[in-house]
């Protein structure tokens, strides 16, 4: 696995993307979006009545995130990843809008890897349960759709040295797959 | 009869709330700085480092360790020899809950219809486990589980003849399949015997234990220990990037079982193991 960290920024362009590969540590600046389990659903409803999406996905990240209530004078509650593989029967759609990398936890199915391929896109993991610390490298935080879904709002993340790993990249490289092959031992297996 | 005042519940259970969401347990701390010394993956102790930092941001800025804080449980153990005055029970408890979330700026997870899915707002309903035990005291635990690792547990009636090898064999088996979803590294609670019912309910009860704790019977401590090495072989390590530590602990809790089944019962508890008792 690359062991340098390096920085990029979001949204991000297309060299950017292709060259990134699984393992990869990274540290991110710019914009976020926030959404998960019932703003993709809305997202996805408006795109199949062919209504215009509250955000412009060109080359976005969407970070899946659901915070807690931010105290009086914090930006943001805590923040950490919600898991991933839920939001995969929404992708397609996302990807054809020009959505470009997604964050949050956990595995994703083998569409959406091939999904990634076929839209040049990549999806990144951070620490899930490191919430207040990963709150730490946002910014600012503000409203941008769907208000009435409470924490599944979308909002505009800003972010500074935000900490992710490369979990998929766009050749279908898989982190978790290597992660096993490289620690996982005999005695484990299943008899 | 000594009598609790239904008021006192309600506060001790807003009080709970908080402190579990803010104050990861030092059982947990103490088992991730045990973990640190084994996990060989550099990338997994950074993990283990990063979560240990957060649990001190947690404590010491009062945030929610976790943004996912959670559907709350309440295990009641009520002397029989106490009663609940001026309110019922259920409702002193359920009130509890949506004061801790909304004074604690914990979030709101819970929907009211599963189907509907609407937010309720507070985080209430929760769920309540009532035992009546001996005695006047009350004791109450609270416990915030987040649905992450809650999505990732597993139940299964195996055969009397699958036995002990199809027990480890299963528990593995669910580890591997949650893989990076339930944020490990995990607490992993199994329920063995019983009935549908029962074996799901002793699985939640077992993390209640103090993590790394173990079962009295020697047997049964055995097969902790077995499923704890192998759990932890699977190379799945914390968050799934690889590594040694895929398991704190294991805790196994057993009930007697009918002569033609063997249940089990295996509820993923994640780092984020949030957790506290008070007696009244
Ligand atoms: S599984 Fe646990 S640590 Fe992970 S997001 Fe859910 S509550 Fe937090």
């Amino acid at each position: 696995m690359p062991e340098e960290i390096i920085h990029i920024k979001a949204p991000i362009d297309e060299k950017t993307v292709l060259g990134l590969r699984a393992g990869q540590k990274v540290l991110f600046d710019g914009v976020f979006y926030t959404a998960r389990d019932s703003s993709h659903k809305r997202l996805v409803e408006l795109i199949e009545q062919g209504k215009p999406l509250p955000i412009d996905l060109q080359g976005q990240v969407i970070y899946y995130v659901g915070p807690t209530p931010a105290r009086p004078g914090q930006v943001i509650g805590s923040a950490g990843p919600t898991t991933s593989s839920r939001m995969d029967p929404y992708m397609e759609p996302l990807y054809k809008k020009g959505l470009k990398g997604t964050v949050g936890k956990g595995e994703r199915s083998q569409e959406v890897i091939d999904l990634m391929k076929r839209y040049k896109a990549v999806h990144f993991s951070n620490i899930g349960g490191a919430a207040a610390l990963v709150a730490r490298s946002i910014r600012k935080c503000d409203m941008i759709a769907f208000e009435d879904l409470g924490t599944e709002a979308i909002h505009r993340l800003e972010v500074e040295d935000f900490f992710a790993i490369v979990a998929y990249d766009t050749l279908g490289n898989d982190m978790y797959k290597e992660a096993i092959k490289i620690w996982g031992k005999e005695e484990s297996r299943i008899q | 009869m000594r009598q609790i005042e239904a008021d006192t519940i309600t506060q001790a259970v807003e009080r709970l709330c908080m402190e579990a969401n803010y104050f990861l347990g030092q059982d947990v701390v103490d088992a991730l700085e045990q973990s640190l010394k084994r996990e060989e993956s550099p990338t997994g102790q950074q993990i283990l480092r990063d979560i240990l930092e957060n649990a001190r941001i947690g404590r010491e800025e009062l945030s929610p360790i976790c943004q996912d804080t959670g559907f709350t449980i309440a295990f009641v153990e009520l002397g029989q020899e106490a009663e609940v005055v001026g309110g019922s029970l259920d409702e002193a408890i359920t009130k509890g809950v949506a004061q801790g979330y909304t004074k604690g700026y914990l979030r709101a997870s819970i929907v009211q219809d599963p189907l509907r899915r609407i937010n309720t707002k507070d985080n209430t309903p929760p769920v309540i486990h009532v035992e009546v035990v001996p005695g006047d005291r009350l004791r109450l635990t609270v416990m915030c589980k987040g649905s992450g690792c809650e999505n990732m547990s597993r139940f299964a009636m195996l055969t009397p003849a699958q036995g002990r090898k199809g027990v480890v064999n299963f528990v593995v088996e669910t580890v591997l399949k949650g893989g990076g979803r339930p944020c490990p590294p995990l607490i992993v609670g199994v329920g063995l015997g019983g009935t549908f019912d029962q074996a799901t309910y002793i699985a939640k009860r077992s993390l209640l234990r103090p993590v790394g704790s173990h079962h009295t019977e020697a047997h049964i401590k055995e097969l902790e220990e077995e499923l704890f090495e192998k759990v932890n072989a699977t190379g799945v390590g914390p968050q799934a990037w690889g590594g040694r530590t895929t398991a704190l602990a294991v805790h196994v809790e057993t009930y007697p079982c009918h002569i033609a089944s063997l249940p089990v019962a295996v509820n993923i508890e994640c780092h984020s193991h949030r957790l506290k008792t008070t007696i009244l």
